[in-house]
């Protein structure tokens, strides 16, 4: 026991040690409350139906997001517009489908089963179009980032003028939480950029925020129903434990022997 | 197999039981008599079970959603994310599960090296259980290739290009792997049917490991021979039922906890950005469960003297019942072996903690040494203790220095108790 304590002792000085290094480098990334974190964390409806307007009105232009389908923005958990504002966002766009009977390929109102329109055809027109950086997807960035929701909230508000000493090349921007500094995406928020439908009043922070929001739902669709179901079975498990506990102290009480 | 002849009671079972003995096993198996003194440590093997049959069930379904092509693998695995009914549960227990595997499996080995285990004679269960422990690494390998994230894709370049350490025909057993000059849709088709195979071949071994267990019968805290079935044994069913079912139960809980409040932490995040063979990641890491032999492989400056140093360090285990001299199995009489256990217990801590820091500078150093500790212990000091240690004395029975006035009494209860 002395040992395991000892060895408790020595590995705590080693992480201890390691922490302080990390601290040194890294920058504190911005907080803030997220209504999806903890046992019950769920999302804030308006928050994502904000978040989503940010997205198409800002991100989109150049950000896809491929996984996503317009019947999703209606889905349980999720910004749940009602059905018909679903249908109408997704009416709202224009979807290439094809061919048809004569071969031709033809556009049409998106429809609920479309998938999010991409804003460039393929990769290689999304580099041309932004000075050779590729503006990842964002349907899973959020859990692709080793910050998650705090590295985008940061980022997005992390924009300044670069130090004495940096020179930056064109179209290249200082970011104090991007790695290395140095991100090809210019500042895109700006208080009252969006019209919020809600009137809630944007500022950057706000649709920082929401915007967030909405990535983590749109990386983790089913986020609420895995805490639900989450909580239901450990509970559960508990409780079962317990009486098998229970059980066990009864059984082993036949023989004169600790369990 | 079993000691006792068992007669079915109804003339059904008889006929049958004539012509197929699967009565007789499950009677051998409800009766195996195990000792009573076994502690917490020993539910582990029960646990290790449930995991397999876990991974191997959730591996089924997700198999029947996934699709095994460079283009569509990670649309497929997001498909089973978000589309399929459970999807997200299904994957996330198989991927968390791998975790839990490999957790369960590093307390069971190291249950084994503080109880001497592998001793005789139980050499063929601890190899088979080494086998065991290196297809798992195999599966775990491949299995996270088949996502073809970024460190999917990385990962696998990494560790197939360790081949081509081999002097004269490294390289050809590399483009061998690959099936082509690189990486790509060849290499994953064919991890695919190995992650889908391995796990089998781990489950016909582990029906071995037990029927090789099931011959001597188990080690127990104290390492003694003991007399089964006696006042020393309990019959599996129900003590030891229940007893590795309430382990289990509190196993689930923990990996409950991981698969629906943070499924993701054990992961890398490069892994939800798809393969892309011109983008090389920051830090290539492999998974928490292999960083100790990543950090031993990386501690020799030479490629092919650093891959044989990180396969030794897994096949000295094989031959550990040999290099182990000493007679005591248990280390609650070994004092000195006590010691050097803890301490080899935080190397491979500190080995696994630099495997995951980049390779240089202070964390290079200590990987060395930590390396050099680790081969030290089990050529070294392990043989020379056999004959140096001054054990304490060991009783005669599990019961005995309980229940009689035993000279061993005091040393024998006070020891237990002070360990774990």
């Amino acid at each position: 026991m002395k040992n395991f304590y000892t060895i408790l002792f020595l590995l705590s000085l080693i992480f201890g040690f390691q922490l302080n290094t990390n601290a040194a480098e890294k920058v504190e990334y911005l907080k803030t409350d997220w209504s999806f974190k903890g046992l019950f964390g769920k999302f804030d409806r308006s928050a994502l139906q904000r978040g989503y307007q940010v997205y198409t009105e800002v991100c989109s232009s150049c950000h896809s997001m491929k996984y996503l389908s317009y019947r999703n923005l209606a889905e349980k958990g999720g910004p749940e517009f009602t059905e018909s504002q679903a249908k109408a966002i997704a009416a709202s766009f224009e979807v290439k489908d094809g061919p048809n009977e004569d071969g031709d390929m033809f556009t049409r109102p998106g429809k609920l089963s479309d998938k999010f329109v991409m804003p460039y055809e393929n990769v290689k027109a999304a580099q041309a179009a932004n000075g050779g950086a590729y503006p990842p997807d964002m349907s899973v960035l959020v859990k692709a980032r080793g910050g998650g929701v705090d590295y985008i909230y940061s980022l997005l508000q992390g924009y300044e003028d670069p130090p004495v000493g940096i020179t930056l090349d064109e179209g290249v921007y200082y970011n104090k939480y991007m790695y290395g500094n140095k991100i090809k995406m210019a500042n895109q928020l700006s208080d009252g950029l969006v019209e919020y439908a809600d009137g809630t009043n944007a500022t950057v922070e706000q649709m920082s925020k929401d915007v967030t929001t909405f990535l983590m739902w749109a990386a983790e669709p089913h986020l609420e129903s895995r805490h639900q179901m989450g909580f239901k079975a450990i509970v559960y498990l508990i409780i079962l434990t317990i009486l098998v506990y229970f059980s066990m102290k009864r059984i082993w009480s036949r023989i004169e022997t600790k369990v | 197999m079993s000691d006792q002849e068992y007669n079915p009671k109804s003339k059904f079972g008889k006929w049958f039981n004539d012509r197929l003995p699967l009565l007789t096993l499950a009677n051998h198996l409800t009766d195996y008599p195990t000792p009573k003194n076994l502690n917490y440590w020993w539910t582990f093997g029960g646990i290790l079970t449930f995991c397999l049959i876990t991974q191997i069930v959730t591996g089924l379904v997700l198999a029947m959603h996934y699709i095994a092509h460079a283009d569509m693998a990670f649309d497929s695995v997001e498909h089973i994310m978000r589309d399929v009914n459970y999807g997200w549960l299904i994957r996330y227990i198989h991927a968390n599960g791998a975790s839990m595997f490999f957790l369960a499996v590093y307390i069971h080995i190291f249950r084994s090296l503080f109880y001497g285990s592998y001793k005789a004679p139980r050499e063929i269960i601890w190899i088979i259980g080494i086998v065991i422990y290196l297809l798992m690494m195999a599966a775990a390998f491949m299995g996270y290739v088949l996502p073809w994230g970024q460190m999917s894709f990385w990962g696998a370049t990494v560790i197939t290009n360790l081949f081509s350490a081999i002097p004269l025909v490294g390289e050809g057993i590399v483009t061998w792997l690959w099936g082509g000059y690189s990486v790509d849709n060849p290499t994953l088709t064919r991890f695919f049917t190995l992650h889908y195979l391995i796990p089998f071949l781990i489950l016909g071994l582990v029906v071995l490991h037990i029927w090789a267990l099931h011959v001597p019968g188990n080690n127990n805290p104290i390492g003694i021979d003991i007399r089964k079935p006696s006042k020393d044994t309990v019959p599996f069913h129900p003590y030891i039922v229940i007893k590795d079912g309430f382990a289990l139960l509190m196993f689930m809980i923990v990996f409950a906890f991981f698969v629906f409040y943070t499924p993701n932490i054990l992961g890398h995040a490069d892994n939800y950005i798809e393969a892309d063979p011109l983008v090389t990641p920051a830090h290539i890491v492999p998974e928490w469960y292999l960083l100790p032999f990543y950090a031993i492989l990386r501690s020799v400056p030479d490629k092919l003297l650093g891959v044989v140093a990180m396969l030794s360090a897994i096949f000295i285990l094989a031959a550990l019942p040999w290099l182990d001299t000493s007679k005591i199995r248990s280390a609650v009489f070994r004092p000195l072996y006590r010691q050097f256990y803890w301490i080899l217990v935080a190397d491979v801590l500190i080995l696994g903690y630099v495997g995951a820091m980049p390779a240089e500078g202070l964390y290079l150093l200590i990987a060395r040494v930590a390396t050099a500790y680790y081969f030290l212990h089990f050529l070294v000091i392990l043989p020379v203790l056999g004959f140096k240690e001054k054990t304490l004395p060991i009783p005669l029975s599990i019961t005995e220095p309980i229940m009689s006035g035993s000279p061993n009494l005091a040393t024998a209860k006070n020891k237990e108790s002070s360990n774990i």
